[in-house]
């Protein structure tokens, strides 16, 4: 088990259901929950490179500043969808299409 | 340094034209004392001219400097200022008469609509001609001299509700335009021929005799019609009179120093150029304008009329010495008659004034301000108007001690001279001596008309009353330099013209050859001098002491004699019947003319030409509006769009609006390039 394409399996895994969860789902927040999901799927696939691939503390760095970003990433996406709610009375992302023609 | 003065001088009452035309109605006074501050300035600066000339004393003294306009290969125009001692006295007397006119108008034109716009073409017309006097070529000198016929067109149209001053603005333009047509030919002609406009560069040419006979006497013709026009020579005299209808002070400045003096002036700065058939032209024209303009004064009744003639005919004697040779006399008659003639406008200007408000408090609105059968008895009410007036009138009557004696003297010594020379000339003598002793007279006839006697409005006359400072001081200066001291000095003699003005102002020798040299005809003024002296003295004696007994003392009736030579009179009265006949004969035969090129024009031309023309332009036009809108249009341009419409409505459904479809989309692309990758 302590291969590298175990975990690169879990990550394929892992992110092809946080893409499923984003193009299905219709609750913008479920959304927001799938792209957590692809991009932990990269962390995983960063921390595994680091152990296996030789990439070496490099890939740590790297799964590190991922979390952070996503962190950021969650923080302004929550807030967009706040303001769809008080706009729209819903968090439906498929209401939200105002912009188009 | 002078040319500093000089651009000075030329630039400063444009500025003030410039400042009160843009600004004039928002200043407080309506900006009077702009223009009144640039001339006053203007004044210092000739006066600073004028000592540097006294003091260095130089005859020969002369200065050119010029500035490229514009350079057309064949064709060099220049700018360019000439300061001679000619220069010097006549800026001096145009800023001079300039300043008296701007201070006299302030209580003249006190109230007026238009007060600002007036002091703005006072500036203009200052400035225009100032440049005539400074231009060193005749390029320049035609600008300023049009320049000048504007502003004096704006001055006498100045009261244009009026339409007789609407009307005398245009005659006199249109007027002065039969005149410049002959200047522009003349300056053309020169050009052809000497290919330069420069003054000294045409004296030059004239000199070697690059142009002579026949082709220079027309061009001197032709430039004398210029002066013809401007100076109001017969034949177009005409415009002057009715200039009357400016503003009294208007009159002044341009019978005295601007309009008028610009064609003796052109005359005395060309001088040296005209060939002797030329002179001879000009010499009568100048004789005959004299004791024409002379005989019809005596009958006027309009005060300004009066002087108007008299204008016209003191500078028919100008003219004349001129033509005679003598024309460093005529332009000494020009500065002296410069003096006390605006000295006379401002009177009249003063008289008029005052019968005005006079006339203002009767609430009478009918009788004529400027009738001199309305006035009489103002001695006592108006000393200040009456003296001066009256040694104006000394002055234009030749009387000795006054500084028209010395001038007069000068320019009939010098015809005189000439008569003598030429036996068969004898008439230009007789012209110049008559037109003297008819001057006398009608100047005292206005004198006496206005001044003495029992006043023929008695209602009025408690109203009459001497006129505010600002009007008398103007009167006062000139009529102080009226007396012959000022220009004789620092000699003191009353019978000789010998003094600062005839040492600095010295006479050119003409370029022509076959005309007389300076020295020749300065010997010939001094051979007839006494004789001259004597003549004139007498001539107006005669003059004022007929003017005594026929309007003060009564002995002889002007009626009875009117009576007797009524046909005369008649014709006097009625100024020869010029204006009467120039309608007749000439504006309507004009009019005919023009009726019927004009038929030609609209009825033939325009009608099948030009209207024809129109036609195939609007049936071509419209094969070519049908081919193109509903050939070119309907296809292409319309199809393309409508292609470009559908198109994007197609295409428009792709876009959803909604996110995941886009990622669905990315999805597989993605895919789709794996899947291309992987072979």
């Amino acid at each position: 088990m302590d291969s590298l394409q175990t975990y690169l399996f879990i990550s394929a895994i892992l992110f092809s259901l946080g893409l499923y969860g984003v193009i299905t789902r219709r609750n913008g927040i479920a959304v927001l929950m799938g792209i957590e999901l692809i991009l932990n799927s990269a962390n995983i696939n960063f921390i595994a490179f680091a152990r296996f691939g030789g990439m070496n503390l490099s890939g740590q760095v790297f799964a590190l500043f991922v979390i952070i970003m996503a962190a950021a990433e969650a923080a302004v996406a929550l807030a967009i969808i706040i303001n769809i709610f008080n706009n729209l009375q819903t968090v439906n992302i498929d209401e939200a299409q105002q912009l188009k023609l | 340094m002078l040319i500093n003065y000089a651009l000075g001088i030329l630039f400063l009452p444009l500025l003030s034209f410039i400042i009160l035309i843009l600004v004039g109605k928002r200043l407080p006074r309506q900006g009077d004392w702009v223009a009144i501050g640039s001339v006053l300035i203007t004044l210092i600066l000739s006066l600073a001219m004028f000592g540097s000339m006294l003091l260095s004393h130089d005859p020969g003294f002369s200065h050119e400097a010029s500035i490229e306009w514009m350079d057309l290969g064949a064709f060099r125009i220049e700018l360019g200022f000439l300061i001679d001692n000619i220069t010097i006295v006549m800026l001096l007397v145009v800023a001079l008469i300039s300043t008296m006119t701007h201070v006299f108008s302030i209580k003249y034109m006190a109230g007026d609509i238009r007060y600002s716009r007036y002091y703005a073409y006072l500036g203009l017309f200052t400035f225009s001609m100032n440049g005539i006097v400074l231009a060193n070529n005749l390029f320049s000198l035609y600008i300023f001299w049009e320049l000048v016929g504007v502003s004096s067109y704006l001055l006498i149209g100045h009261w244009f509700e009026k339409d007789s001053a609407a009307d005398a603005g245009k005659k006199a333009f249109l007027t002065n335009r039969v005149g410049d047509i002959g200047f522009f030919i003349g300056v053309m002609l020169i050009f052809t021929a000497l290919g330069t406009f420069n003054y000294g560069e045409i004296f030059q040419g004239v000199a070697q005799g690059d142009m002579a006979g026949t082709l220079l006497t027309l061009a001197g013709i032709g430039l004398f019609m210029g002066a013809i026009g401007k100076s109001s020579q017969f034949p177009l005299h005409i415009w002057l009179p009715d200039a009357m209808e400016g503003p009294t002070p208007v009159s002044a400045l341009m019978h005295a120093a601007t309009m008028v003096a610009a064609g003796v002036f052109l005359t005395v700065r060309l001088f040296p150029i005209f060939t002797p058939e030329a002179l001879l032209f000009i010499a009568y024209v100048g004789g005959f304008t004299a004791i024409f303009a002379a005989t019809i004064a005596i009958t006027q009744n309009d005060i300004k009329k009066v002087l108007a003639y008299s204008t016209v005919s003191q500078l028919g004697y100008m003219i004349l010495a001129v033509g005679t040779g003598a024309y460093i006399a005529g332009f000494f008659h020009l500065v002296t008659h410069a003096m006390f003639k605006a000295c006379l406008f401002y009177g009249s200007g003063s008289v008029i004034h005052a019968m005005h408000h006079a006339l203002h408090n009767k609430h009478d609105h009918d009788t004529d301000p400027q009738d001199m059968r309305n006035m009489g008895g103002f001695k006592s009410k108006m000393p200040v108007t009456y003296w001066t007036m009256v040694v104006a009138a000394l002055a234009i009557s030749g009387v000795p001690l006054f500084s028209g004696f010395l001038s007069k003297d000068a320019i009939l010594a010098g015809t005189l001279a000439f008569g003598t020379h030429h036996p068969q000339h004898f008439l230009l003598p007789i012209f110049g001596f008559g037109a003297a002793l008819i001057t006398a007279f009608y100047m005292f006839r206005l004198i006496f008309m206005t001044f003495h006697n029992e006043p023929k409005l008695p209602e009025l006359y408690d109203d009459i009353n001497e006129s505010p400072k600002e009007m008398t001081f103007p009167l006062v200066l000139l009529s102080t330099l009226s007396v012959f001291i000022f220009y004789t000095l620092p000699y003191f003699n009353p019978l000789s013209d010998h003094g600062w003005f005839m040492e600095l102002v010295k006479a050119k020798d003409s370029m022509v050859p076959g005309n007389p040299s300076a020295h020749e005809i300065a010997e010939g003024i001094h051979h007839s001098h006494t004789l001259t002296m004597i003549l004139s003295t007498l001539v107006a004696a005669l003059g004022i002491f007929l003017s005594w007994s026929v309007y003060l003392k009564k002995r002889i009736s002007a009626d009875a004699w009117a009576e007797k030579l009524t046909p005369y009179y008649n014709l006097s009265l009625n100024k020869y019947f010029f204006d009467e006949n120039y309608d007749k004969y000439l504006y309507q035969p004009l009019l005919r003319l023009a009726d019927r090129i004009s038929f030609i024009d609209w009825e033939l031309y325009d009608k099948y030409f030009i209207n024809g023309f129109g036609h195939v332009t609007k049936w071509l036009s419209f094969l070519t509006g049908r081919t193109d809108y509903d050939g070119l249009d309907q296809t292409i341009v319309d199809g393309l769009g409508r292609s470009m419409s559908k198109a994007g409505s197609t295409l428009k459904e792709v876009q959803t609006g909604r996110l995941q479809n886009y990622m669905l989309f990315a999805l597989f692309g993605v895919v789709i390039i794996v899947i291309f990758q992987s072979f």
